[in-house]
């Protein structure tokens, strides 16, 4: 995984609250066997209309959208299955970090180990947030804050091991494969 | 020091315990896998030269996008999806390739993946059991640790049988007093999630506790616990109990003989220890609780059928939810008709739910211009159905009767809800276009589903009991 640091983009602003999994990438699309090309179906049911054409209401398909790479949505984001198309679709489709006042766990868990940034703000900063769409924000992760237009910057929660890994682009599944021995010593130790 | 199941089966799985700076390292006792979430996972073992690590702790089945029609599965006729025939063949490919055992298309024992492994006995107290599916968590009702992973954590499982895991809390939801008649397992944690929410559960796991939740038979159970992930929680658990152990004892792949002895001898120290603590707790009283439906478009959008859909006039989200199911604040949602009815899934599609339906459609008819589908859990479940002759009960009152799998659950498949269609589902989730493109799905217990085929309108099931 490439390492990240510092993420500046404008806004996307998704106003609906519990935005499930079915809703990022609808259970059709996942007969795929590969994780790219998903970005084409983000959202396939809120984005078109049932010929395709893109619906021009739908946020992500207004001109002001283009090139956002955060996420603004409603409280309780990405509930539902544990499908990681979800975060793959994300990626796929250009967006870096998900900002919302709580983020479902599984989701949480998919999206740190594709580098799709998931960060919680307390009320008072999402409804601002809400309210600004396009607003142009800084992420920082070595201080784990949030900066906002008028400058002030606003902590959000990050585990220390998501945030290590994040910062020096480390692969979990390295960092497992080089716990072999204590692995090793425990399948001793729990057959005896 | 006092310690509740979960953290009991925590500790005992713990490679190493988690610090501030880094999360544990726990290991999996149980790893399933189907069509869907596992491919991608492969390729990474394939990219980087990676062998399965314990192959004979991972097992495979197929259910999210194989067909239900019997001339697909079993009469040489094409799979209909030409993706979902591929994802097939690719799992196929890959349990050959890694030395994983799979439960294929037509084997005899194959389902989904939730009903399967209680039912094989795999799962079992004490374990933890991992799957690239959310409803994992119905594992849990055998007092095991169960809960859905990604693909890339499928991987990881692959490569190590670990996973890097921070511990989460612990929630219990207390349960007292008594069920009443028509009222269901389903009806019990649709109420429960109704009261904490959709993400009450965030970030916790929980253990279903009380008088009540300990008169539930296994299937009851698991229903319960498959429904944790609606709640947002990470898990939910039952303790292991007398029930449990008549229901382990001499299935196929639970221990036997004098392994089963010591296993039941370690199994009886995996309940909560008296005076160990939680971090949070609720108290449901059971016997206030009716037959509930969803009338919106998450689970927790719920009611009691003899309810009326709340107002909550200054909330454009609930509106917009309430827009795409065609419901009016305030309405009554009994006698809303219905298009269809679906019962089967990880949640209700095992044989005690099959026989709930099939108590209210003896001798009745799926009232005209309702389809109905009845898509057993598994295989086995299809043919102990069959001996008992509830297929006949079924095909008599006019619904159709497939091969086992997830089906209109999730509509993977092709059995799908058609637009503006109102299904009254068994399956666990009424999210938007879950079931189809513009499909209004309310949950509801294989008695309520039932009832209301046979009404075509949306039916308290005691009417017809």
């Amino acid at each position: 995984m490439d390492s990240i640091k510092t993420l500046r983009s404008r806004t996307v602003v998704l106003p609906a609250s519990d935005v499930d999994t079915d809703q990022i990438i609808p259970a059709r699309f996942l007969t795929t066997t590969t994780r790219s090309g998903l970005g084409a179906h983000l959202f396939a049911d809120w984005r078109y209309d049932g010929d395709g054409a893109p619906k021009p209401d739908f946020v992500l398909n207004r001109p002001e959208a283009q090139g956002c790479a955060i996420l603004v949505a409603g409280n309780n984001f990405g509930c539902g299955s544990s499908r990681e198309h979800a975060p793959w679709a994300l990626c796929d489709y250009g967006f870096r970090a998900v900002v919302s006042t709580q983020i479902a766990d599984i989701f949480r868990a998919n999206a740190l180990k594709n580098g799709l940034l998931p960060i919680i703000v307390d009320q008072a900063t999402h409804g601002w947030l809400l309210q600004h769409p396009g607003a142009d924000l800084g992420i920082d992760l070595e201080s784990s804050t949030l900066t906002l237009p008028d400058g002030r910057a606003v902590p959000f929660p990050l585990e220390p091991f998501a945030r290590y890994c994040l910062l020096n682009g480390v692969d979990e599944l390295g960092f497992l494969l080089g716990r072999e021995a204590q692995i090793q010593a425990y399948e001793r130790r729990s057959r005896a | 020091m006092k310690e509740t199941l979960f953290e009991k089966v925590w500790r005992r799985h713990e490679v190493v315990a988690e610090t501030p700076d880094t999360p544990a390292v726990l290991y999996v006792d149980l790893h399933l896998i189907h069509e869907v979430t596992s491919p991608q996972a492969f390729t990474v073992l394939r990219e980087r030269g990676i062998k399965v690590r314990r192959p004979e702790l991972t097992f495979a089945t197929m259910d999210h996008s194989t067909p239900t029609r019997t001339e697909q599965v079993f009469g040489g006729a094409p799979i209909a999806i030409e993706a979902a025939a591929r994802q097939v063949r690719e799992l196929e490919v890959n349990c050959a390739a890694f030395g994983v055992e799979l439960l294929g298309l037509r084997h005899s024992r194959r389902g989904i993946v939730h009903i399967i492994g209680p039912e094989l006995g795999l799962t079992q107290p004490g374990k933890t059991v991992v799957c690239g599916d959310s409803h994992t968590s119905t594992h849990g009702a055998l007092g095991s640790l169960a809960f859905g992973i990604g693909t890339t954590e499928v991987g990881h499982v692959f490569a190590t049988q670990c996973l890097l895991q921070r511990k989460p809390r612990t929630l219990a939801i207390n349960v007292s007093g008594k069920l009443a008649a028509g009222v269901t397992a389903k009806d019990l944690i649709l109420a429960i999630i109704g009261r904490i929410g959709v993400a009450g559960g965030t970030g916790h796991v929980i253990e279903y506790r009380g008088e009540t939740i300990s008169a539930l038979d296994m299937d009851e159970r698991m229903t319960v616990c498959n429904m944790s992930i609606e709640a947002g929680a990470r898990a939910g658990m039952i303790a292991p109990d007398e029930t449990t152990y008549a229901y382990l004892a001499g299935r196929e792949r639970a221990p036997q003989g004098m392994a089963w002895d010591e296993a039941l001898e370690h199994w009886r120290q995996l309940p909560t220890d008296v005076g160990a603590t939680f971090d949070k707790e609720v108290h449901i009283d059971a016997s206030a609780i009716e037959p509930m439906v969803t009338y919106g478009t998450n689970p927790g959008m719920v009611i009691p059928i003899s309810g009326a859909i709340p107002q909550r006039p200054d909330d454009a989200v609930f509106a917009k939810s309430l827009a795409y199911m065609g419901f009016e604040a305030g309405r009554p949602v009994a006698e809303q008709p219905v298009n269809v009815v679906f019962i089967g899934s990880c949640t209700n599609g095992r044989l005690s739910d099959l026989r709930a339906a099939a108590s209210l459609l003896r001798g009745r008819k799926v009232a005209a211009g309702v389809q109905m589908l009845v898509v057993p859990g598994s295989q086995e479940v299809k043919r102990e159905a069959e001996a008992e002759g509830l297929h006949k009960v079924f095909l008599e009152a006019g619904a159709e009767w497939r091969e086992s799998g997830c089906s209109m659950c999730l509509g993977m498949n092709g059995d799908l809800v058609s637009k503006g269609q109102y299904a009254v589902s068994t399956s666990n989730r009424n999210f938007e276009g879950r079931q189809g493109i513009g499909a209004r799905t309310l949950l509801a217990s294989p008695l309520t589903a039932a009832a209301s085929a046979v009404r075509g309108r949306v039916t308290d099931p005691r009417e017809l009991l």
